[in-house]
């Protein structure tokens, strides 16, 4: 089974937040439209986005989402990161595009099966 | 020179829709008092004086050519030639607004030049206005009373116990505030959780309940999301207090939005909103007028979970002290 901790050493990008280093991960989402992601993805996933704002944390909370993947460099605002702290969802961090992070994510978790 | 202490990034949501959504059009100066390139230095001192401002737009057939600020003019009477006309002295390195510009953008240029005024343009280059980093603080501190106003009246919570033994909890949901926006959805799916439903219903509840919370932040004049946890469903009503929804058929159309870019920005927006809630619900309605738009949403518990529940709540209950029944 892959794990937060597990997947985010794989693929090596920044961690912003981790409370919970167990959780599993089960797959990924990537979106920006939070509605879009509110219909689609699915519980333990990780959201591939760049909105980097307390609402994606609402979202992936109430979708019991593990993690939230920031890409093309997009910092978290400091509310962000508190609220992804008292909620405990993951969030990591990256240079890279959502298209690569998609591409890496399913490697990895594959790899880790 | 003071700047104005708003980070245009990281500043509370409410600020940063403020900024975001005044126009510099909306804080501009529109009573201009310009001077044409043939004007003396001393006409300007004149007219500063007598019209207690400090920096003078040059104008030659609506175009901006230039500003005559009071260290010109210091410097013109220091020097002496205070006689000659503005064209030779004025200032024509210009740093412009346009008048569609968010106000973020005035903000971020007074804190970056050393500019106390700035003109603004329109969009076929004619000067329009004129703004100081006064008129920015005066109308932003006017709209942040009237937001704080707001809040103080609205941000309560409300728990209700109905004789059905159903209990009934209730959100005020203020417009546009972002900052809090997911509250009452997250604290509904908490709530479900406890109760030991199936995460496959607790999913269609939170997604439920954020969709119609996210429309009152984002469209309504404000209103309340109310969850009544029966024994047999979740029923969620989202009720505002308007503008209204003019067409609900094309509102209930996947794709279909009338929000802004500042709120597509967000990531709001996707047209999603009201047909991922439907998607979600056993029974669902909606009605609208000017007045306001209620919507309610009921998501059924299947038997086995019905069954489940109540398995669950004895074991629960039999470990705390009587609640009395």
């Amino acid at each position: 089974m892959a794990n937060i901790a597990k997947v985010a050493e794989a693929l090596g990008y920044t961690v912003v937040t981790m409370k919970d280093p167990e959780r599993n991960v089960s797959g990924g989402y990537a979106g920006d439209l939070l509605s879009d992601v509110m219909g689609h993805a699915d519980e333990d996933e990780l959201l591939i986005t760049i909105q980097g704002h307390k609402n994606t944390v609402a979202v992936a909370s109430l979708l019991s989402l593990t993690a939230i993947i920031l890409c093309n460099g997009r910092e978290a605002l400091q509310d962000m990161i508190e609220s992804a702290e008292a909620e405990g969802v993951a969030i990591l961090q990256t240079q890279e595009t959502q298209y690569q992070a998609s591409v890496r994510l399913d490697g990895v978790l594959k790899a880790l099966k | 020179m003071q700047t104005i202490p708003i980070n245009t990034y990281t500043s509370p949501t409410i600020i940063l829709e403020l900024i975001y959504r005044l126009k510099v059009k909306d804080v501009m100066t529109r009573n201009l008092h310009a001077v044409t390139r043939d004007a003396t230095m001393r006409e300007v001192q004149h007219l500063m004086r007598e019209k207690s401002i400090t920096g003078v737009p040059v104008v030659s057939a609506k175009r901006l050519i230039g500003i005559v600020s009071m260290d010109d003019i210091i410097q013109a009477l220091d020097q002496g030639y205070v006689g000659d006309a503005v064209e030779y002295h004025m200032s024509k390195n210009l740093i412009v607004l346009e008048e569609d510009m968010p106000v973020s953008f005035a903000i971020s240029y007074f804190d970056r030049y050393r500019y106390h005024r700035l003109p603004v343009l329109s969009k076929n280059k004619e000067l329009v206005g004129i703004v100081t980093t006064r008129d920015i603080t005066t109308r932003l501190l006017w709209e942040i009373n009237r937001e704080v106003e707001n809040m103080e009246r609205m941000n309560q919570e409300t728990l209700i116990i109905d004789g059905l033994s159903r209990e009934v909890t209730s959100f005020s949901i203020m417009k546009h505030d972002f900052e809090n926006a997911g509250f009452a959805s997250t604290e509904i799916k908490k709530r479900l959780k406890k109760s030991g439903l199936f995460p496959r219903t607790i999913r269609k509840a939170a997604i439920a309940s954020y969709e119609l919370e996210i429309n009152l932040v984002v469209h309504s004049n404000g209103g309340r999301i109310t969850a009544e946890y029966g024994p047999q469903e979740v029923t969620i009503t989202s009720e505002d207090r308007g503008p209204g929804i003019p067409d609900v058929d094309k509102a209930l159309e996947k794709g279909y939005s009338t929000a802004n870019e500042w709120i597509r920005s967000l990531g709001f927006g996707a047209g999603m909103g009201l047909p991922n809630v439907k998607s979600v619900s056993d029974s669902f309605s909606i009605s609208s007028t000017s007045q306001g738009t209620l919507v309610v949403a009921t998501v059924k518990f299947s038997e086995k979970e019905i069954e489940m529940m109540k398995s669950y709540q004895k074991e629960n209950t039999d470990g705390e002290h009587s609640k009395g029944s």
